[in-house]
């Protein structure tokens, strides 16, 4: 809700305004759209098949649900750089569970999230309750899960999982339920809904906000807000029905997206984190017990690590002995992308789905016009510091 | 002796809608100790910075006469280089570096190529300025190593070794002991014979008659007197009469109807120690308020009113309770964090409002529901309408000027910032309110809204503690006034009781009141 002034002076002027005062808010949606364009242009309309997009949010998947957790991470100006390798190790143990161990695949899943979160929180309490700066400490802890990913994988190297239930997490799909027009109806059933709801909610919203006086945004411009979305959700969905539907990838990480937006914009702890990362001593003489919030990030950041974990090993049908190496900078470049503040307090999980999308698009076509890995980290680094550097001078 | 060191002839600064000073005449003769005094605000410190360059040349209207001539400081580089050395209240020694490294940073003693640092001479030359100061430590022990009352004497060897004539001290003794604050009079005295001239800032109105050859005092940025401290002993009253005889213009609306019920909340003999600063900074403070009374509390800069604020509301989780009790309608209670204070009934309005305050990337409604989220909630899920309603009602009743309560609260004024800050808390229902410096830097308008509602707060049957460094919005508001000193009540009055004098007298008491 920002306070946009919005003067008399028509639709032209109220573009000219939203443009001045929200530029940060659009920015990741026009370097989708300018990465989108580069690389079809550049792959000879390769990269926007449906099959390359469905692979794209498929692999953006793993990504996506760790940058969610690391968006608390950040708001509380707090960051955890070890998150990679967790995800590596993580993804490694529940391989060894699962194919040397032969324990059941849903026990191992819950046995590996548990893990997470235990990491998490040893993490947290060096943190919270040592005071070892979290820059520090995960640094460390990215040493340590380097060196236990070799160590359990140093006898067998990679470890294959021929397990097709467990794999199906990252590359199967959600069983159809019949065609329409040769393509994926459920897609479409599941992309009509969200538009109705969206369109739903919006509406609600403004009228609410209209009800208490605040200011809104002017019909043509609200309108035109609604059919973009409309558009973005169809085409999407379209794009799906025409490859193979709905992807559990798109569920899973769908369901922590909500989860997570809810707990932000709906609940106390969601307050109780913005006003931490706003303010933390303000925060603590209003009562907030701000140690035990932050012990509770790292925790999440454990939880969707170990879930990050078991997609990529789920995705790759394997666990190697380098997985998770850069995991840590694509997901965190993804909340910056995203709009993340650098000094805390400020960020949505929502719009860091789309910087996670931003990074993987470039990740996804990049490999498709053939450029090597190492160039892939130049240019990453390079997309990574023009986002800070512009959300920087953006808030100055 | 009319040879005068320094002479500032009609210094006038202004910050955007203040004159902080207002023609200030001040002269300093050669070699003598020179005190300035005045309440909190007078303009003493604005006054040091412009004669250290803090404030550049240009900054200001007026001339600075130092050593016959006029001075033109484009930073505190050149005042420094004239010999002038300002020693602030806040140290700025470097804790991790070792004595030697202090003494000469900035001005290395270089070896005769003029390339690398000579440490073999600085070492010894650092030990010459502590033997100086008669401070007998070792110079390669680390910063941190030393007492407060050890830095200061180390920041005075520092500013030796730059051959300062002119020392300027705000403040030295004010986070001193007894002890090490006869060490630095005494060392002032010695430097005085040397030929060092001082100019002390000091609330230590004992201490001033003591050490001071003049004495000048300041009042809303004006000079009103200079004494001579030699001639005949100066009383302390005197100078007490100097630092307040202002009118109280009629600026605070009347309470009508004063009946105080029982008592809302009671301090016994609280004390407590400060581990980091080494000293007991609250020493049997006892105190009480009453319902529906406004208890004002007064005291000069670091007589401890803000610590006793936290150390009750229990944020500083490092200080150690050495005793009391607190009792909150009778009942004695304990408080671990802010959250059991603001369960009992105990609201503290933050006297920095941009640090401690208020979240100012967040929209008002955010920071006026934070301490009290649970009051809007439904289910598990904040009850988004109910918050605008509750808040727009604060809003209205508290008369918070912004188009929205949507806007973001970095963007209001001073006056409105603060009318948020005590919506917070008032949000969050409590019985006791504890208001730290409520009015400081906003506008006089305003200043009167914040008086009018805690006028109707206390008439609500609230009750309100006012820590305020201006004494007469104290005499205007309180119905009782408690004055401290140095970590100590050194005085309790009743708003007829009570004047400036009296109050002033009971601020600069010191050491006799803290050792009954």
């Amino acid at each position: 809700m920002n306070n946009t002034k919005m003067k008399k002076g028509g639709l032209g002027e109220e573009i000219k305004v939203l443009m001045k005062t929200r530029v940060r808010d659009y920015a990741m949606y026009i370097a989708l759209a300018a990465i989108f364009i580069i690389f079809a242009a550049c792959t000879g309309g390769a990269f926007l098949s449906p099959r390359n997009l469905t692979n794209l949010i498929n692999q953006t998947g793993y990504i996506a649900v760790m940058a969610v957790a690391m968006t608390l991470v950040l708001i509380i100006c707090e960051i955890d750089l070890s998150v990679g390798y967790m995800a590596g190790f993580l993804g490694a143990v529940a391989a060894i569970m699962m194919i040397r161990m032969g324990i059941n695949m849903w026990i191992v899943i819950a046995a590996v999230l548990a893990l997470g979160v235990f990491f998490g929180v040893m993490k947290g309490l060096i943190v919270t309750k040592m005071g070892v700066p979290a820059f520090v400490t995960t640094l460390a802890f990215e040493f340590i899960f380097r060196g236990l990913l070799s160590l359990i994988t140093s006898e067998s190297g990679t470890i294959p999982i021929g397990i097709d239930s467990f794999n199906a997490i990252s590359n199967g799909f959600v069983p159809d339920i019949g065609d329409i027009a040769g393509m994926h109806s459920l897609s479409l059933v599941v992309g009509a809904a969200a538009i109705v709801l969206v369109v739903y909610f919006q509406i609600k919203r403004r009228k609410n906000m209209q009800h208490y006086h605040f200011d809104v945004l002017s019909k043509p411009m609200f309108a035109a807000k609604l059919i973009f979305m409309s558009v973005l959700i169809g085409v999407v969905a379209v794009i799906l029905a025409q490859y193979r539907g709905l992807s559990w990838t798109i569920v899973i990480v769908a369901i922590v997206t909500l989860v997570y937006h809810f707990i932000m914009e709906k609940t106390r702890l969601g307050r109780y984190i913005y006003g931490i990362g706003g303010n933390s001593e303000a925060a603590a003489l209003a009562g907030i017990s701000v140690s035990r919030i932050r012990l509770l990030v790292f925790a999440s950041m454990g939880l969707m690590t170990a879930l990050g974990g078991i997609l990529f090993a789920s995705r790759l049908q394997s666990a190697s002995t380098t997985a998770g190496a850069g995991f840590e900078l694509d997901a965190i470049a993804a909340c910056y992308i995203g709009g993340t503040s650098t000094s805390g307090g400020i960020g949505k999980v929502t719009n860091t789905i789309i910087g996670a999308l931003v990074i993987m698009s470039l990740t996804n076509g990049l490999n498709l016009m053939g450029v090597g890995i190492a160039y892939q980290y130049v240019v990453k680094g390079i997309i990574f510091i023009i986002a800070v550097a512009f959300d920087v001078m953006n808030r100055k | 002796m009319n040879d005068y060191i320094l002479e500032m002839r009609g210094i006038t600064k202004t910050f955007p809608g203040v004159r902080a000073l207002d023609n200030v005449n001040f002269k300093v003769k050669r070699g003598e100790i020179h005190c300035l005094v005045g309440e909190n605000g007078a303009g003493k410190s604005t006054l040091m910075k412009v004669l250290s360059g803090v404030y550049k040349f240009g900054s200001y209207s007026g001339d600075i006469v130092y050593d016959g001539e006029v001075q033109r400081f484009m930073s505190t580089k050149d005042s420094e280089n004239a010999g002038i050395a300002i020693i602030n209240q806040e140290l700025a020694l470097i804790p991790d570096l070792t004595i030697y490294e202090n003494i000469f940073f900035g001005h290395e003693i270089m070896r005769p190529s003029g390339r690398t640092i000579d440490w073999n001479q600085t070492i010894v030359a650092a030990e010459k300025l502590l033997d100086k100061v008669r401070l007998d430590v070792n110079p390669s022990w680390k910063i941190r190593e030393l007492g407060v009352g050890k830095q200061q004497l180390v920041e005075i060897a520092k500013a030796l070794s730059k051959k300062a004539k002119l020392l300027i001290l705000d403040e030295p003794t004010a986070s001193l002991n007894e002890n090490d604050s006869q060490n630095l009079l005494k060392l002032l005295r010695d430097l005085k014979e040397e030929g060092v001239t001082s100019i002390m800032i000091s609330h230590r109105l004992k201490e001033v008659v003591n050490i001071a050859d003049t004495i000048t005092v300041l009042r809303d940025g004006a000079t009103i007197c200079s004494i001579n401290g030699r001639d005949g002993k100066v009383e302390e009253g005197e100078i007490i009469k100097y630092m307040v005889g202002r009118e109280i213009e009629n600026v605070y609306p009347r309470r009508e109807d004063v009946r105080h019920g029982d008592v809302a909340l009671e301090l016994r003999d609280w004390t407590v120690y400060d581990p980091s600063a080494e000293r007991v900074i609250l020493n049997h403070v006892s105190l009480k308020v009453h319902k529906g009374e406004v208890v004002g509390l007064s005291g000069l800069m670091g007589a401890g009113r803000t610590e006793l604020a936290l150390s009750v509301f229990g944020n500083n989780p490092h200080y150690k309770l050495l005793g009391g009790e607190i009792y909150v309608e009778g009942k004695r209670v304990r408080f671990k964090e802010p959250k059991d204070a603001m369960r009992a009934g105990i609201a503290y309005v933050s006297e920095d409002r941009k640090h401690n305050g208020l979240i100012l990337i967040q929209d008002i409604k955010f920071n006026v529901t934070l301490p009290n989220l649970e009051a809007i909630e439904n289910g598990v899920v904040v009850n988004a309408n109910e918050e605008i309603i509750q808040v727009n009602k604060y809003k209205d009743s508290l008369n918070i000027k912004t188009p929205s309560i949507a806007q973001k609260v970095g963007n209001l004024s001073g006056g409105n910032q603060q009318k948020v800050q005590i919506a917070k808390w008032l949000f969050a229902e409590p019985k006791v309110l504890i208001l730290d410096e409520p009015t400081r830097g906003i506008d006089v308008g305003a200043k009167y809204e914040i008086y009018t509602i805690i006028n109707r707060l206390v008439s609500e049957g609230y009750s309100v503690i006012m820590i305020s460094s201006d004494l007469p919005e104290v005499l205007g508001m309180s119905d009782h006034i408690y004055v401290m000193s140095e970590g100590t009540i050194t005085g309790e009055l009743s708003a007829e009781e009570a004047n400036e004098h009296n109050v002033m007298r009971m601020a600069t008491k010191t050491e006799e009141v803290c050792n009954e």
